[in-house]
């Protein structure tokens, strides 16, 4: 395994709050079991659960994170390593410890109570968000040197895509509500991987009359499987983008 | 060894590097000297491809360096101000470092002693006070016997006991045969250390001599009198 993937890896755990992350999401995700009988309601409160902490304590623990190790990142560069194995060890310590805190928290309970697919549908849209917000998080660092404007924008980024966005697309909806939008609110909501994310596990759990109203114009389009691989090809473009382009800024960064 | 050409850097309107050139070969101690914010530490950067050019090439045993990393690996670098991992303890990043340079064979622990580092071991990064730090950081620039040594204001914040050691050592590795680098504005302390001046003013290098000559072309027997008397040359023409 890669060196610096292992020190950044056991830095983190040093740092406890991966650690804390996971007993909150164990703890709410064992309790939420066990005060529905019901499994799918289970789910649906765990869904926005998954929707709204995963991605904040993503791009945030991230942001800081990487503030934090702008000496390790200095301290690498005098040394015989490629900036963009530096950055790609930073990025897959970051993801790895975060999926495995949401794995271990959420995951474990997740698989034992919901049905199979479901489940897994969940536990997929939850590793794609939390990459997805790691990968924001990069892109959200390499723009300002000043950590409080990072973190500023860490929290404004999360904001937009987990409030601000459905707001919006309400509104869209609601002023060109005469004219023929629903394509148009398709490809809007592919903008937001929070969203498709609602979307892939709402599809999944049938409870069609819950989804709101972004959701009921995607059933039409994205229902099918071949919708799902759409989506998840979408999700995918939403994690290495962002990392992309923060790989090539790092790249020629002065430090 | 190093080879600089036309290099020009610009950070926002402030041209700090304005077509530098540099030629460094094995052997030599090079002092880089000049007043604050002349580009010294920009130009050390960029060869250590810590800062990108905007134009201008840099050369290193003869092949260009841009994007590339393994060069490093014979490079030791001091930086003016080291800044380290808080939580890690100065036993860690040195065993890190190593690791990261898969460097097996035999490090070079004199400064290791000398410093009596090895009692300090278990001290985190952070507790350190700031002349602690820097014997850390001339430590490991030594650690892996490079043939070219970068030291950017190496004495400053350390006491007089420390840096006679730092520079008895650097004595030691020229003798050796390696290339190195020094900024400073200590004069008087470069005295005996170096056999080449590169002097800065302004992003541009304004002469580059040997010490003999410059102190042949003054008339004056010490180098921080030589150099005074250069300045005051050029502010009367």
């Amino acid at each position: 395994m890669n060196r610096i993937i292992k020190f950044v890896i056991l830095d983190i755990l040093k740092n406890k709050v991966v650690v804390v992350y996971t007993f909150i999401l164990a703890a709410l995700s064992w309790s939420v079991f066990a005060l529905e009988d019901n499994s799918t309601k289970g789910l649906l409160t765990l869904l926005n659960v998954v929707l709204l902490i995963v991605p904040l304590v993503s791009v945030i623990f991230s942001t800081i994170y990487l503030y934090n190790s702008s000496e390790f990142i200095e301290l690498l560069l005098s040394q015989p390593v490629k900036r963009s194995k530096i950055w790609f060890s930073l990025f897959i310590g970051l993801s790895l410890s975060l999926l495995f805190a949401f794995f271990v928290g959420a995951g474990i309970p997740i698989l034992i109570y919901a049905p199979p697919d479901v489940s897994l549908m969940m536990l997929v849209m939850g590793i794609i968000i939390s990459t997805v917000f790691v990968s924001i998080a990069f892109l959200g660092s390499v723009f300002t040197r000043d950590k409080a404007k990072g973190i500023g924008i860490a929290i404004l980024l999360w904001l937009f895509f987990a409030l601000l966005f459905d707001g919006l697309l309400l509104f869209l909806l609601f002023q060109f509500s005469d004219y023929p939008i629903e394509k148009v609110v398709v490809f809007i909501s592919a903008c937001n991987p929070i969203d498709l994310a609602r979307i892939m596990i709402l599809l999944h759990l049938d409870v069609s009359a819950m989804m709101g109203y972004t959701g009921a114009v995607f059933k039409d389009y994205f229902g099918s499987r071949s919708g799902s691989v759409v989506v998840l090809l979408i999700l995918t473009v939403w994690v290495f983008l962002p990392y992309a382009i923060s790989l090539s800024k790092f790249k020629k960064k002065d430090l | 060894m190093i080879v600089v050409e036309n290099l020009c850097k610009q950070f926002g309107k402030l041209q700090v590097l304005d077509h530098v050139n540099l030629t460094c070969s094995k052997g030599e101690c090079i002092a880089l000297i000049g007043p604050n914010a002349c580009g010294k530490t920009t130009l050390i950067k960029s060869i250590l491809g810590m800062v990108i050019p905007d134009s201008g090439s840099i050369r290193f045993n003869g092949e260009f360096i841009n994007r590339q990393y393994l060069y490093r690996n014979s490079i030791g670098y001091m930086p003016q101000i080291g800044r380290y991992p808080d939580n890690m303890s100065i036993g860690q990043i040195m065993e890190m470092i190593r690791e990261i340079r898969n460097y097996q064979s035999n490090t070079d622990e004199e400064l290791l002693e000398a410093f009596k580092l090895k009692d300090l071991f278990q001290k985190r990064m952070r507790t350190l006070s700031g002349g602690t730090t820097q014997k850390v950081s001339a430590t490991l620039a030594f650690l892996f016997h490079p043939q070219v040594l970068i030291l950017d204001e190496p004495t400053a914040g350390l006491d007089p006991l420390a840096s006679e050691i730092l520079k008895e050592k650097i004595v030691k590795e020229k003798k050796n045969g390696r290339l190195i680098l020094i900024t400073s504005h200590l004069l008087s302390e470069l005295d005996d250390l170096v056999t080449q001046i590169v002097f800065m003013q302004e992003g541009r290098v304004h002469f580059h001599k040997t010490v003999e000559a410059l102190k042949l072309d003054t008339g004056e027997e010490k180098l921080s009198k030589a150099i005074s008397s250069i300045l005051k040359q050029s502010q009367h023409e």
